[in-house]
Formats: C-alpha cells, sequence, structure tokens
C-alpha cells in the first residue's frame, strides 16, 4: 500500500485547523464505523460466527422499544466485556468488596473463553493454573507442564505408557469426582470432562490404571 | 507507593539496557566491543599492552562516576577499551527485556554489578491479554546471577514469573543482599517470602507491588514475617499490600518495634486501623505509609469501642510529623478521614485510589494538601473533585483517576469538565492517566495549552469508538493538539474513535514519544505506517483490535532494531506478514502467540516481536511459534 504523493502533500502542508483532504475511500470509512469491517477485529466471547450487537447496543436505540433496548443491553453487556478492556489490572478489579462479584463474574466470562482448571503437584505448596484450551492435545499438555513445575527439579513427568523410572504422574479429576489418569480418553472428552490436574508420584498412580481396568 | 520508582514506570532514558551497546543493523553479525568476542559471548580478547592497561585503569576510575545509563552506553561505543573499563565499573545492569540477552552474556560482560533491574512480559499481559505460562522466568537469571555476582545487594522484577525456589537461590548466594522489588510479578508464595526474610540478614528493602501471589491452601501458608532476625534489623522498607493472606500482627508489630531505620510501611487489608495505630506508634519516624482496612474494625463496632479507636488514630497522625506519602485506605469509612489531617500539608503523595469517597468527602482533605506531587484517585470523586483538586493542588507533577466500574458501559464519574478543571489548575503537570467516558477534543486540546510540562498522556475513553460527546466528532484533533503542543511528551496512550488522522498528527509531531498504546484506532494500514515512518525514538509500540495489516508491519522494517518491542494483538496480520519480517530482520525474534488450537493458520493473532542477541528462546510454550 502506498500513500499518493497528492496525499503526502496535502496532509503535511496543513496545520491541524485548516481542513485536511484525505482520499474520499477514508472518508466513507470514517463515515462507516459503527457497522464496517472492524467488526472482524473485535474481540468477541461468543463463537466464531455468532454476532453481536455490541456497538449498536450502545448507540441509540429507538425510543418505544424499552423491552428489547435492556435486553440488548444486558446481553450486550454480558457479551461486550472484550477481553481487558478498559485497561485495569485485576489487583484493582479485585479489591473492591462491592464490585468484586462484578470482577468475578467478569473473570468467569473469561474464563468461559477459556477451560481453565487448577493444577496441583503434592510436595508443592501451592497451586497453578492453566487454560486447557489453547493445547492441541496430551503431547502440548505435557510439555508446558514439565516447564512449569520445571522448578522443583524432579525430572520428567512419567508417560501413560507407564514410565522408566520416571518419578511423576499426571492425573485429573473428572466431572464426577473421580480421579484419572491423564492420557486415557479422547482430547476433546478429556478437556470436556477434566475440573482439575493432579500431579502425583507415580507409585500412587499405578493404582488408578489397574482400577480403571 | 513506590512507583515513585520512576525507571520502572516511565520510559527509562535513551532506550537503554545491555542491547543497545551492541551496534544495531540489518547487515551487522554479532556487533558489541571485542573483535574476538565468540558467538557465546564470551571474552576471547587478548590482554592489552602495559600502557593501554594503565589508561583502561585511569578511565574505569573516571568512568565509575557515571551513572547514568545513556551515558554509560555512549561511552562503551568510543572503542574497544572504553567498552571494557565501562562493563567492568557498571554497577547497575538494566535489562529492558529478558529475552533480548541471555543470563551468561550479560553476566559476562558486566562482572561487577551490585543492582540488576529486570524486565519480562510485555505490559498487555496485566490485561489478560498474554496466556498463562508465557514465560519471563526469572530462574536461568538467578542462576546466572548466583554464579557471577556474589556482592549482589539489588534486584527489582517487573512481571517476571519467581518461583519460591528462586527466591531460596537468592537467599543463599547473596550474603551482602539488601533490596528485593517486586512489581507485577507471579508465581511465588508466603515460603519464598518467608526465606528471604529469614536468610537475608542485612535486608533493606522487601517491596511486593502489585504481586500476584500464589494461591496457597489455607494450611500451606507460611508465617513469614515471624521469620526476619529477632534482633534489630536494618529494614527501610517493608510493602506487602498486595499479600492476601494474613499476617501475623503480633510478629508485625515487634517487627517495626525493632526496625528503627524503618521509613517505608505498605500493609494489607487485614491490618485494621486499631493495629495501625499501635504500628504507628512504633514508627513515628515513618514517611510513607501504606494503611490497611481504613473502616471500623468489625469486632470492635461490635464493642462500642469505635469512638476510642477514632481518637486514637487522630493522635497517632498527629505524632507522624514525617510522613509525606499516604496510600491504602481500604474500606474507608469516610469518618475516619479527618484523622490524616495533620499530615496532609507535609504530602507529596497521597493514593487513595481504592477508597470510594466522593467529592464532599475529599474536599476537606484536599484542601490542606498544598504540596501534593503525586495523586491517584477514584473517579467517585467526580468532577467536582477534581476541582477541587486544581484548586489546591498547584504543584500537582502526576494525577491518575481509575474508574471504580471498569466496564466499557459503566457511567463514568469524570469527564472533560474535570480535565479542562486539572489543566487549569495545575499547570506543572507532567503525568497523567484519566479514565472516563466522555470527552471532548477541546478538553484535551485546552490541556496540551495550559500543560506544557506534560511527559506522559494516558487518556483512556472507556467506551470504545467512542466520539467527542459534544461536537460527534473523533478524537482526532485532541490527542493532535497534545502531540503538537506539548514537546516533552515521551508516553502516549489514546482511545476513543479515531481515524488515521490522529496517527498522522502523531507521525508528524511525535518526535520525543517512545512509547505508544493503540486500542480500537484507526482506519487502515497508512494509520500505523505514519506512526512507523514518523516516530524516530519509538521503542515501545502496544497496539490491540486496530485494523492494521501486513503492509503496515512491514513499513516498519527500518525502525524495528531501534525499538524495545512491537506488539500487536486482534488487527489484521497474516503469518505471510510475520514471515516477511523474521527474514528481514534476523535479530528481531518474532512470536506469534495462538489463543486457540482451532484457530487457523493464516490469520495471526497475537504477535510480539522484539530485537534480541539471544536468538529464539528455548523456553517458548506449545501455543508460541516463533517465526
Amino acid at each position: 500500500m502506498t500513500l499518493t504523493a497528492n496525499t503526502d502533500r496535502l496532509l503535511f502542508s496543513a496545520t491541524p485547523h485548516s481542513s485536511v483532504e484525505f482520499p474520499a475511500r477514508l472518508r466513507e470509512m470514517e463515515d462507516v464505523k459503527g457497522s464496517d469491517g472492524l467488526g472482524d477485529t473485535e474481540l468477541r466471547l461468543g463463537l466464531p460466527g455468532t454476532s453481536t450487537a455490541t456497538r449498536s447496543a450502545k448507540r441509540a436505540l429507538p425510543e418505544g422499544d424499552e423491552e428489547s433496548h435492556d435486553e440488548l443491553r444486558r446481553t450486550s453487556a454480558a457479551k461486550a466485556q472484550v477481553v481487558g478492556w478498559p485497561p485495569i489490572r485485576s489487583y484493582r478489579k479485585n479489591s473492591f468488596p462491592a464490585r468484586k462479584a462484578e470482577a468475578e463474574a467478569e473473570a468467569e466470562a473469561e474464563a468461559a473463553a477459556g477451560l481453565y482448571v487448577k493444577v496441583s503437584m503434592d510436595g508443592a505448596p501451592y497451586l497453578r493454573k492453566i487454560d486447557l484450551s489453547v493445547y492441541k492435545g496430551y503431547k502440548e499438555l505435557r510439555e508446558s507442564l514439565n516447564h512449569m513445575f520445571q522448578c522443583f527439579s524432579l525430572g520428567e513427568l512419567s508417560r501413560r505408557e507407564g514410565g522408566s523410572g520416571s518419578e511423576y504422574a499426571i492425573t485429573y479429576e473428572d466431572k464426577d469426582g473421580d480421579l484419572m489418569l491423564v492420557g486415557d480418553v479422547p482430547w476433546e472428552m478429556f478437556i470436556s470432562s477434566c475440573k482439575r490436574l493432579r500431579i502425583m508420584k507415580g507409585y500412587e498412580a499405578r493404582g488408578l490404571e489397574s482400577r480403571k481396568h | 507507593m513506590s512507583e515513585e520508582r520512576s525507571d520502572m514506570s516511565e520510559d527509562e532514558d535513551g532506550g537503554g539496557g545491555v542491547e543497545q551497546k551492541e551496534r544495531w543493523g540489518p547487515s551487522q553479525g554479532g556487533g558489541g566491543c571485542g573483535s574476538a568476542k565468540s558467538r557465546g559471548g564470551v571474552w576471547t580478547d587478548p590482554p592489552p599492552p602495559f600502557s593501554d592497561q594503565v589508561l583502561e585503569n585511569v578511565l574505569e576510575n573516571v568512568l565509575q562516576f557515571l551513572v547514568c545509563r545513556r551515558d554509560r552506553n555512549a561511552a562503551s561505543l568510543v572503542c574497544r577499551s572504553w567498552c571494557r573499563a565501562e562493563a567492568q565499573t557498571r554497577g547497575e545492569l538494566f535489562i529492558g527485556n529478558c529475552y533480548a540477552v541471555s543470563p551468561r552474556r550479560a553476566t559476562d560482560r558486566f562482572r561487577r554489578v551490585r543492582s540488576v533491574v529486570l524486565k519480562g512480559k510485555p505490559r498487555f499481559a496485566d490485561f489478560s491479554l498474554v496466556p498463562l505460562g508465557w514465560g519471563a522466568h526469572f530462574s536461568p537469571w538467578a542462576s546466572a546471577m548466583a554464579a557471577a555476582y556474589p556482592w549482589l545487594e539489588r534486584i527489582c522484577l517487573k512481571r517476571m514469573s519467581i518461583a519460591d525456589d528462586d527466591l531460596s537461590l537468592l537467599a543463599f548466594s547473596f550474603p551482602f543482599f539488601k533490596d528485593l522489588t517486586l512489581i507485577c510479578c507471579d508465581g511465588f508464595g508466603t515460603h519464598g517470602l518467608a526465606v528471604i526474610a529469614e536468610k537475608c540478614r542485612h535486608l533493606r528493602v522487601l517491596d511486593l507491588i502489585e504481586a500476584y501471589l500464589e494461591e496457597e491452601e489455607e494450611d500451606q501458608v507460611v508465617d513469614w514475617v515471624s521469620k526476619f532476625p529477632q534482633t534489630t534489623t536494618s529494614l527501610e522498607t517493608l510493602g506487602f499490600d498486595c499479600v492476601v493472606s494474613t499476617v501475623n500482627f503480633e510478629a508485625l508489630e515487634a517487627l517495626v518495634a525493632r526496625s528503627p531505620a524503618l521509613r517505608q510501611l505498605r500493609v494489607n487489608h487485614h491490618v485494621t486501623v486499631d493495629q495501625l495505630f499501635r504500628l504507628m506508634v512504633r514508627a513515628p519516624q515513618l514517611t510513607h505509609l501504606g494503611t490497611g482496612s481504613f473502616g471500623p474494625p468489625a469486632a470492635l463496632a461490635l464493642q462500642g469501642d469505635v469512638m476510642e479507636h477514632e481518637a486514637d488514630l487522630v493522635s497517632a497522625f498527629a505524632a507522624s510529623k514525617s510522613i509525606i506519602s499516604l496510600s491504602g485506605f481500604r474500606d474507608v469509612a469516610s469518618q475516619y478521614l479527618p484523622a490524616i489531617y495533620p499530615v496532609c500539608a507535609n504530602l507529596t503523595t497521597l493514593n487513595c485510589s481504592f477508597a470510594e469517597i466522593t467529592a464532599d468527602e475529599l474536599k476537606p482533605v484536599i484542601h490542606h494538601c498544598h504540596n501534593l506531587q503525586k495523586f491517584w484517585v477514584l473517579d467517585t470523586v467526580r468532577d467536582e473533585g477534581l476541582q477541587a483538586v486544581a484548586a489546591t493542588c498547584k504543584d500537582l507533577q502526576e494525577l491518575r483517576v481509575f474508574p471504580l466500574n471498569a466496564t466499557e458501559d459503566s457511567e463514568g464519574f469524570v469527564s472533560d469538565v474535570g480535565l479542562a478543571a486539572i489543566s487549569q489548575g495545575c499547570r506543572r503537570l507532567r503525568s497523567i492517566l484519566y479514565f472516563c467516558q466522555q470527552m471532548t477534543n477541546k478538553a484535551v486540546i485546552t490541556m496540551s495549552k495550559n500543560c506544557q510540562e506534560l511527559v506522559v498522556f494516558r487518556l483512556c475513553i472507556m467506551g470504545r469508538h467512542l466520539p467527542d460527546h459534544l461536537t460527534k466528532e473523533p478524537m482526532d484533533e485532541g490527542f493532535g493538539a497534545i502531540v503538537m503542543n506539548c514537546k516533552k511528551l515521551t508516553r502516549l496512550a489514546v482511545s476513543g474513535l479515531l481515524t488515521d488522522k490522529a496517527f498522522a498528527y502523531i507521525g508528524k509531531y511525535g518526535k520525543s514519544i517512545r512509547t505508544l498504546s493503540v486500542a480500537f484506532a484507526g482506519d487502515s494500514d497508512v494509520g500505523l505506517r505514519y506512526v512507523l515512518e514518523g516516530c524516530p525514538k519509538l521503542q515501545k509500540l502496544e497496539i490491540r483490535d486496530s485494523p492494521f495489516g501486513d503492509p503496515a508491519l512491514l513499513s516498519g522494517i527500518h525502525q524495528y532494531y531501534n525499538m524495545r518491542f512491537l506488539w500487536m494483538n486482534s488487527c489484521k496480520l497474516s503469518i505471510r506478514g510475520c514471515n516477511d519480517v523474521a527474514q528481514r530482520l534476523p535479530r528481531l525474534v518474532v512470536e506469534v502467540i495462538r489463543d486457540r488450537p482451532e484457530a487457523d493458520d493464516e490469520t495471526v493473532e497475537k504477535l510480539y516481536m522484539y530485537r534480541s542477541l539471544a536468538g529464539p528462546r528455548n523456553d517458548a510454550p506449545p501455543f508460541v511459534k516463533i517465526l
């Protein structure tokens, strides 16, 4: 894309208060800003393919349409919470008890866009959180967990096939509260049923494998 | 409120950092001083002849007086001898991007470092735009420094992931360790704090600023405050307002009592006012105080002791002659505010941005604060409150107005009226961060004319794409006036409805701009191009949800080696454009960060690229692709 020579000259000889002739194309885009191709740069929380009436919901709506206005506002308020906007750190958002409920709802909405599960590791004093939805499969998940818990210098997490002398196994708690070994079920099924991950010592996990059968 | 560390929250001068000293250019190889330097950055120069050695020694004695990073960078470029001498005398190492250089290379070159400042994740990580586990691990740096800098005294980290083990390593490796400041860091917990408290016997500063401690199970929380040495400590600064777990108050009180050098104390919200009173009595020499909760303690309210505690609080403040900075004020009860009147006249910093107070509650307080230079507040004080600030605080240099409701369709309690009032009253203003829903070009233009000292202008109109609420025009003219009139401006954040015209202004007039933040703005590639071609000092550019695509990205090829980083998310970039840049600029690390696995491989959702001497990092998680 190149600027035409005309535009350059007009632009840079003008002071901010004189009118600058921009190419007609740009002016057009200004006019249609409300409904335009900026839509595809908008971050939405809905599934891809759904449309949201976010911006138009905030603009003037037909006066008599109170009911649908309210509904639209409600749905757009829920959907229009774009991730990370306005740019306020969660530390601040969580600091107001009255707003905490809102902040939590927002966090939930954010989390709904992902699949956040807690990961605990036996022997480690605290929990981590990961977003399962960014991984393509078990391999990537293992790699990430390896990275994450490397600071405990505990070596490779064991593979499902019953690692050769490695110490740790990855297990998860499913919807029914059962403890299962990670890797048994197809990935899609796993991410929809996994509620929490737990990295435990290999010998403890061996029981799980036999229990399953 | 330790944001007084201007080198962390504002831009640093001269785009410093280790990488600046190596010669940059697309055609250059390793760069840097020492022609015999091997790929790994290890010095292999033969020792200089005797007379040169003498000269270098003399030079070292002179160079040790150079403190400013930019000066040191310049000195190191003079010749190899100067480069060596400078490397030997650099006491503070500043690394603006932890991935721009390997820990080994940095520690090999600078051998006598006593203080390290290290920054990790890009700023947009604060707004959940960088997925968990992205990187910025402190561990490799901790290991390298433990081996290279036994005399290390100070570490300051920003947006790094730190493990408790790293903190242990610090505590055991640096016997003279004095100062630990962690800003927006995560990954560690009370275990790590306990080791620091226990082992660092010369600790002067332990300052946690908006750190995100790991969630710990109830029974796992460690009583770290009790771990400080039982003898008199050398503590000068203790800030833990961001620690969510309760601390052992008796231990805290005893610690304060045996820390005669303590000047700055910021407690968390679990500390009640009566407890605060006790701490203040122990430490009347405090200069910076961050209160915990500032309302009636629930237990006492039941006993009817509230009045007595109010009186106690008043007397405590009256006795604190040295306080110049106040913050905290969580859960504030307005009847407690008058307690601080005795110290208001001396205050240079007041942070009540966690206190939901009205204009009427603010006015009597601010009326006393003639010397205020830094003021952080919630928008609940409304335009009226800001007018009161403008009337009294003639020396105000930094103002931040935060929104109570940080949502797009919130009501917004401040507007162009407040901004204009501030610009009328506070002519010496240097830095402003302002969240609002309604703004006009006129108010922004007024500020640009009244506040010629502005260095930082960050305006956040929370509703996306909102125009001037009176004229309905884009906000181009307002921001244009800012860049045109404020000659000292180095940091700018724009918002509201903006066309490419705004970027044309920025490109034309923003010659000193180093940091630019853009969100939901612009019409086409031309906008970004104006900026990349027009702003020679640009260091940090972060853009989200703006219609800039590959052509715009490519128009900045000449600039990227001069910048610390470029972040773009939800724009119109494709993998082809990013690959193009990666191929043309081998010293640039181009990271494409994937949000969802099913996202197609063509569009680039998140791009983070930065110059680096270290090449592609080896700790990238699976959702990061380095081109």
